[in-house]
């Protein structure tokens, strides 16, 4: 089981997604079923700087977080991850599997590569290494969002 | 606030089925009381909600959650099920906010509810850990619970 007490927020590393560039910027922890989360969302990506997306699904709450961060995540190993953030918060209405398909044919990506990483052990264990920093770091409500 | 070392004053509250549950039933276990101000409040569900996602470690570390409010049972089930929670919700309801008085976590009116506090009470129902937010507006992380638990 994993050390859930008190720590800093991981610096960002190669594997986290960054979105724009410079030494400052944000990390965003947010729940892709969140409507708070969503309604920030255009506001958060515009900003200057540099925004680290961290996974952090609240399941009990938002059920289907955790199909959807996988989605994200495994639409991010076909380069398309910010595409398929922006489209999710974008559309919070269609986020069954024919949705998340339907987004795969429009960004271009593989579908069977697709399908099969949303659903593979690593994608799973990636998004809940995010979750578990967030909790670490004293995350209590979505989006939680710390300086860099 | 309770002090840690003092024996917990035992109780017995309807959980969210109606079922009688005392603070006795945990003895040889270690529970965590988590006081909190209402069902359905934005804060509140936050918690419970965080709280839910790390059930499984807290548990492996071996304690249970035990969620305790001023709301009536019936309020409580409804809670639970729109929250996708299956944490123990106890009810406090009558008279009003007698437990969190006798650990010290109840807000007297206008404001008549618990405080956010949390009590550790260990196997042999003592006071192990306590924790007070500086107001029910804000609520611990789950990272609190975890440096409490070691």
């Amino acid at each position: 089981m994993a050390d859930l007490g008190s720590a800093s927020i991981p610096p960002a590393g190669p594997d986290d997604h960054v979105r724009g560039a410079g030494e400052e910027g944000v990390v965003v922890y947010a729940d892709l079923s969140c409507p708070r989360c969503a309604a920030d969302w255009p506001r958060l990506r515009e900003r200057p700087g540099r925004l680290v997306f961290r996974h952090f699904p609240v399941a009990s709450k938002h059920p289907r977080s955790p199909a959807l961060h996988a989605a994200a995540e495994a639409a991010g190993r076909q380069g398309r991850f910010f595409e398929m953030v922006d489209s999710l918060y974008a559309d919070r209405g269609r986020v069954d599997d024919p949705h998340l398909w339907e987004r795969v044919e429009q960004l271009g990506l593989d579908l069977d590569r697709f399908e099969a990483d949303r659903r593979s052990a690593e994608i799973e264990a990636r998004v809940r290494r995010d979750f578990e920093s967030g909790i670490r770091a004293g995350v209590t409500s979505t989006p939680g969002v710390f300086s860099l | 606030m309770i002090a840690v070392g003092e024996q917990a004053p035992d109780f017995t509250l309807r959980d969210q089925d109606g079922e009688k549950v005392s603070l006795s039933d945990y003895k040889g276990r270690k529970v965590m009381l988590v006081f909190y101000p209402g069902d359905f409040s934005p804060v509140c569900g936050d918690q419970l909600s965080i709280y839910q996602e790390v059930k499984p470690e807290i548990a492996e570390k071996g304690v249970e959650l035990v969620g305790i409010s001023v709301d009536s049972f019936f309020a409580h089930k409804a809670f639970q099920e729109k929250l996708g929670i299956d944490t123990t919700l106890l009810s406090d309801f009558e008279p009003k906010g007698e437990v969190a008085r006798a650990y010290g976590s109840y807000l007297e009116a206008p404001l008549g509810f618990a405080n956010r506090t949390l009590v550790l009470v260990d196997e042999d129902g003592k006071v192990a850990w306590t924790y007070k937010s500086p107001n029910p507006g804000e609520f611990p992380g789950a990272n609190i619970i975890f440096d409490a638990l070691g």
